[in-house]
Parts: C-alpha cells; sequence; structure tokens
C-alpha cells in the first residue's frame, strides 16, 4: 500500500480501512500471544479508531515521526499499547517484525509506550487520566505557532474515573481548543467489571456537553461513523469536540467480545490460534 | 550582600520575565497562586504564553508536559504542599520522558510558618531527588533564585527548584551560581557546615557564634542536592573531618542523607544532621516553628561544638 501519509488527498476509505483494521487486529493477538501479557480487550476496542485517524485522517510522516506539522494522537488509554504499535508498523513507523519483540527486554515496544523512544509514541501511557492535559498542552503550543496541527486524544471510558480528566475537560473548554479532539472508546468494562457498576460515568455525553465540550456520539467500530465524527470535529471552530464512541470490548474477536476477563490476559497459542482463525475467516480480511 | 529581607520568589520571577524575551519557546502554567509566586507577571507581558488551570495541580504538570512533548520548555508551580497531588505526573511524564519541564515548589519547609503543619511540607526534596533525570535545586536567597531559575531554563530536562515563604537577605550578590557547584560562603578548618535553603542562614549565623567560641567553620551552600557537589563535600570533609548538615526538611532523604550517601562511600566522616526529626510542624511565627523544631543556628551550633571537642 503506498500512502502519502503527509497529506489528506487520496487516502483509504471505509472499504479499504476494514481491511487494515482486520490486519491490525491480526497483529495484535500475535503480539499479546508472543508477549505472554498484556490487554487484548481494549486495544481491540479501539482499533478501528486508530485505523481511521491514522489512515484516514491524520496527516502524519512515518519516515518523520517528529515532524513538526503533524497531527498527534495521544493514546490516554495507555494499556491499548500493542493496538498503538500494531497501527505504527501497519504504516511504517516500525518494522512489523519487531512487534514480537513487545514487553521484553531490550525492546522499543514497552509495555506501555514511552515517546521519542518508540517513533510514533507521542505520550506516555501507565497511568490513566494523564492524556488530556498534555494534549491540552499540545493543543496550546500549535495555536500559538499557527501549526495546523490537530490534537486527538483517545480515552476510556473506565479512565473517567480519573479526577485529571475533569480537570483538563474544563481547562480545555476555557481555553476553545477546537484543534482538540477527545475520542471516548466507550466499551462499558474496566478491569474489574462493567463501568455501570464499578463507578457508573453515564450520563458521558451529557457530562461533556455540561463542561462546554461539542459532542458527537457514534458507533465506534463502525469505520463511515467514526470518520463522518471527525469531519464534524474538525468544522467545529468555537471549542473542543468529544466524540463519544460506542464500542465492544474484545472486538473482532467473538468469544473476547463483552467479555471482562480479556481486560489483561495472556493469549494462549490455542487461544491465540482461534483468534487469527477468525480474523483471517472475515470478510474484511483479504 | 546586603541585609535587605528579599523574596525568593521574585527573583524566580524576574528570571522568568528576563528570559521570557530571549527564549521564545517558554511558556508557564499556574494553578491559581501565580499573583503569590509571582509568575503571574510572565502572564501579564506574554499572556499568550501563560495558562491559569485553576486549582488543578494534575492537569497543570499534564499541560506543562503536553508544551514540553510539543517542543517548549514549561514551567509551572504552586505551593508545594498542593503540587505533591501530582507526584503521579511528574513521575510518569516529566521524568520518565526527561521532558523539559521546570517545578517551582513554593512555600516549603516548617518555615512556611502560620499556615499551619498541613503546608509545611517537609518531604520533597527525598521524593523528587529519588526521581531518575530530576535536578533538585535549593536557593538560599533572591539571587541564587533568579541565577538557578535562569539555568535550569537555559538546561534542558526536568528541574525541580524548592523556594521557601520568608523574605531573606542576599548571602550570594557576588558569587556566580551553578547548577552542581556549591558555594563555600566562608572558609573554615574545625568542622564544615553544608545547608541549604533558609539553613544557609542560619549556618552563617552558627558559624559566627563557633568563631568567637575559637572555632572555625566553613560554611557550605549546597543548592543544588541533585546532581549534587561531591568534590566539594569530599574536600570539605578532608579538610575537617567534621561534617554538619542543615536543611528545613526532613532528615529522612533530604540534604544529610544526600551528603551522608556521598560520604559513607567516599569517604566515612563524622558527621550530625540539623533538620526536622521526622514529625509534621504546627502554626506560628516562622522564627518560632524554626525555634521549636530546632532547626537554628543555635542547634548547629551547640552540636558543631560538642563534635570539635569530643
Amino acid at each position: 500500500m503506498n500512502i502519502d501519509f503527509k497529506s489528506r488527498e487520496n487516502r483509504p476509505g471505509v472499504d479499504a480501512i476494514k481491511k487494515i483494521a482486520a490486519h491490525i487486529r491480526e497483529d495484535i493477538v500475535l503480539e499479546l500471544a508472543e508477549a505472554k501479557s498484556g490487554h487484548p480487550g481494549g486495544s481491540l476496542s479501539c482499533t478501528d479508531i486508530l485505523a481511521c485517524l491514522y489512515f484516514n485522517r491524520m496527516r502524519h510522516d512515518p519516515k518523520n515521526p517528529r515532524w513538526e506539522r503533524r497531527d498527534r494522537m495521544l493514546l490516554s488509554k495507555g494499556h491499548a499499547a500493542p493496538a498503538l504499535y500494531a497501527t505504527l508498523a501497519e504504516c511504517g513507523y516500525i518494522p512489523k517484525e519487531e512487534l514480537k519483540t513487545l514487553r521484553k527486554i531490550n525492546s522499543r515496544l514497552q509495555g506501555h509506550g514511552v515517546p521519542i523512544e518508540t517513533p510514533g509514541v507521542e505520550i506516555p501511557g501507565g497511568p490513566e487520566g494523564i492524556g488530556l492535559s498534555e494534549g491540552i498542552g499540545m493543543a496550546f503550543a500549535a495555536r500559538h505557532d499557527k501549526n495546523p496541527a490537530r490534537i486527538y486524544v483517545v480515552m476510556g471510558d473506565g479512565e473517567l474515573d480519573e479526577g485529571e480528566c475533569w480537570e483538563a475537560a474544563m481547562a480545555a473548554a476555557k481555553l476553545k481548543l477546537s484543534n482538540l479532539t477527545a475520542i471516548i472508546d466507550k466499551n462499558g468494562l474496566q478491569q474489574e467489571g462493567k463501568t455501570a457498576d464499578i463507578m457508573p460515568s453515564d450520563p458521558v455525553p451529557e457530562k461533556f456537553r455540561a463542561f462546554n465540550w461539542n459532542v458527537i456520539e457514534i458507533d465506534g467500530n463502525e469505520i463511515k461513523e467514526i470518520i463522518d465524527a471527525l469531519d464534524k470535529a474538525e468544522a467545529h471552530e468555537s471549542g473542543p469536540t468529544a466524540i463519544i464512541a460506542h464500542t465492544v470490548k474484545g472486538k473482532g474477536i467473538s468469544f473476547m467480545e463483552g467479555k471482562v476477563e480479556y481486560h489483561a490476559k495472556s493469549l494462549s497459542a490455542e487461544i491465540a490460534e482461534q483468534a487469527l482463525n477468525e480474523i483471517r475467516n472475515s470478510p474484511d480480511y483479504g | 550582600m546586603g541585609d535587605e529581607a528579599k523574596s525568593m520568589r521574585k527573583g524566580m520571577g524576574e528570571a522568568l520575565i528576563e528570559s521570557g524575551d530571549s527564549v521564545p519557546g517558554l511558556f508557564v502554567v499556574g494553578a491559581d497562586t501565580s499573583e503569590s509566586l509571582t509568575t503571574g507577571n510572565f502572564g501579564e507581558k506574554f499572556a499568550d504564553r501563560f495558562i491559569n488551570v485553576g486549582i488543578a495541580e494534575q492537569n497543570m504538570i499534564g499541560v506543562a508536559a503536553g508544551l514540553a512533548l510539543y517542543g517548549k520548555t514549561a514551567v509551572c508551580g504552586t505551593y508545594m504542599v498542593f503540587l505533591e497531588r501530582a507526584i503521579d505526573q511528574i513521575r510518569n511524564t516529566v521524568c520518565y520522558c526527561n521532558l523539559d519541564v521546570k517545578i517551582i515548589g513554593a512555600h516549603t519547609g516548617i518555615s512556611v510558618g502560620p499556615d499551619g503543619g498541613s503546608h509545611q511540607v517537609i518531604e520533597d526534596i527525598a521524593i523528587m531527588r529519588a526521581l531518575p533525570n530530576m535536578r533538585v535545586v535549593v536557593p538560599s536567597d533572591f539571587y541564587s533564585s533568579k541565577a538557578l531559575t535562569r539555568e535550569a531554563i537555559s538546561t534542558k530536562g526536568p528541574f525541580f527548584i524548592r523556594l521557601i515563604r520568608s523574605d531573606v537577605p542576599d548571602i550570594h550578590s557576588n558569587q556566580e551560581i551553578k547548577v552542581g557547584k556549591a558555594n563555600v560562603l566562608r572558609e573554615g578548618n574545625d568542622i564544615a557546615i553544608i545547608a541549604c535553603g533558609i539553613m544557609v542562614h542560619e549556618a552563617l549565623k552558627a558559624a559566627d557564634m563557633l568563631k568567637s567560641d575559637g572555632i572555625s567553620a566553613q560554611v557550605i551552600d549546597c543548592h543544588t542536592i541533585k546532581p549534587i557537589d561531591e568534590a566539594t563535600i569530599i574536600k570539605a570533609a578532608e579538610n575537617t573531618g567534621r561534617i554538619i548538615t542543615a536543611e528545613d526538611h526532613n532528615r529522612h532523604g533530604g540534604l544529610g542523607s544526600a551528603v551522608a550517601e556521598v560520604l559513607s562511600t567516599c569517604r566515612p566522616t563524622m558527621m550530625r544532621m540539623i533538620a526536622v526529626n521526622d514529625t509534621f510542624g504546627e502554626s506560628g511565627k516562622d522564627t518560632e516553628v524554626m525555634a521549636k523544631y530546632g532547626i537554628t543556628a543555635e542547634n548547629i551550633f551547640k552540636n558543631a561544638k560538642e563534635m570539635v571537642k569530643s
């Protein structure tokens, strides 16, 4: 695939991105099976969002990861690092072969991402709830420099338990950062169970509206809806936009879908094989 | 050297204003305490490079980290007691990624006084110096506060700048202040007093008292706790054979510990620590609280005398 990621012209459309997302899912399973630990569920729920951002939307340059005018994707739900690495490999930031080193000694692919050290990673992963604040700093600096770069922060809905998210939500609205978009990967599950039971965050859209954000609600595993929402976010010029993306945890692998036990789980060779069979036999894969 | 007491915060604030023109990538983030810290003056002059995030310290560090990840130099700060909420962000963004963020921790130590024990932070040096990539500086007057802030801004990477609330006279106005290089303020052969922050002033008073007792005390302003000036510390130990450290901080993990790390591995030397004895403080005037908790010239004098006489 030959894509000029620096340009918005001739970028893959809905069908092509479905296929790309299937290949990213394949790599996520391969990575996690090799690493023998990590987070499959939350990686698979945000795969379609990452595929849309990197392949359809963002201007970026895999050959020059620090390109100043690049759009930036900040993975605030840092435990989904396998999805980020697989996406970066698909773009050409890192060799696909390197994905096998995830979580191993002497690897650039830490269990949770480290910026600069790993090409294409913008913020450190680890504790939840920090990414939106970092997005504010970047969006403020970009606006100051008259840099057209857009900042996308991908967050989890469990992550919204963290108070800092709401400190940042207030600040982004105060600063009217229209170049900042938060995408909430709302898969409804967190480590110990349903978000609705552990700490009910709903109504999430109303909360962001009350914090003076532009809010768009979509099915976050539907490519067309994601792309349309990104268009709308870009067209909104008076402040930040939150895309509330309803997703399925473990999306794309039937026996992982909606299962909290796949939040963090080591994939046995047998389970991985089963998962890969499903992905490779799906109509999107080709 | 002047007798007029001046604010360390003002020294830091002036360094920001002066750097504002020469460092176009300098941004400042505040948390509703910028007027008190004097960082607000930067905001008035460079409004497009200043953000007030309100009483939200975690967000403040996160925003500063975002500015630095973009490629800017970010200075942020508030009262240390509030800033400690953001240790996670300081560790996992600023230090872990070695970002160009300078953190001002104001109103540290029990000399904070009337605000009481809640506000008298005595563990910050220990926490900050245990973080990889973090450099820790503790100015002792207006002049060194300005000089160290200026150098922090022009040096890439994380800095923690520890300030106190009390105004103090200048002791440095003719000396060069460099990060990582302790300043010998007074020469002496019998004992060396290694101090930082407000305790440098107490150390100088103690040296005067010792002198009238015929004891010659060296006084060192160890304003950089990390990276610590090993050479000056070892030399002082070689020359005097007796070391007293003095700090407005808990005895665990602060300047005394840092000096002991150097001496115990390089040149074991008889040592005592004047510090807060692992207890919280209380309200009172700065001098009253310091006297009650034993961080005074008198206590340095008493201990130094005992060491020299023994």
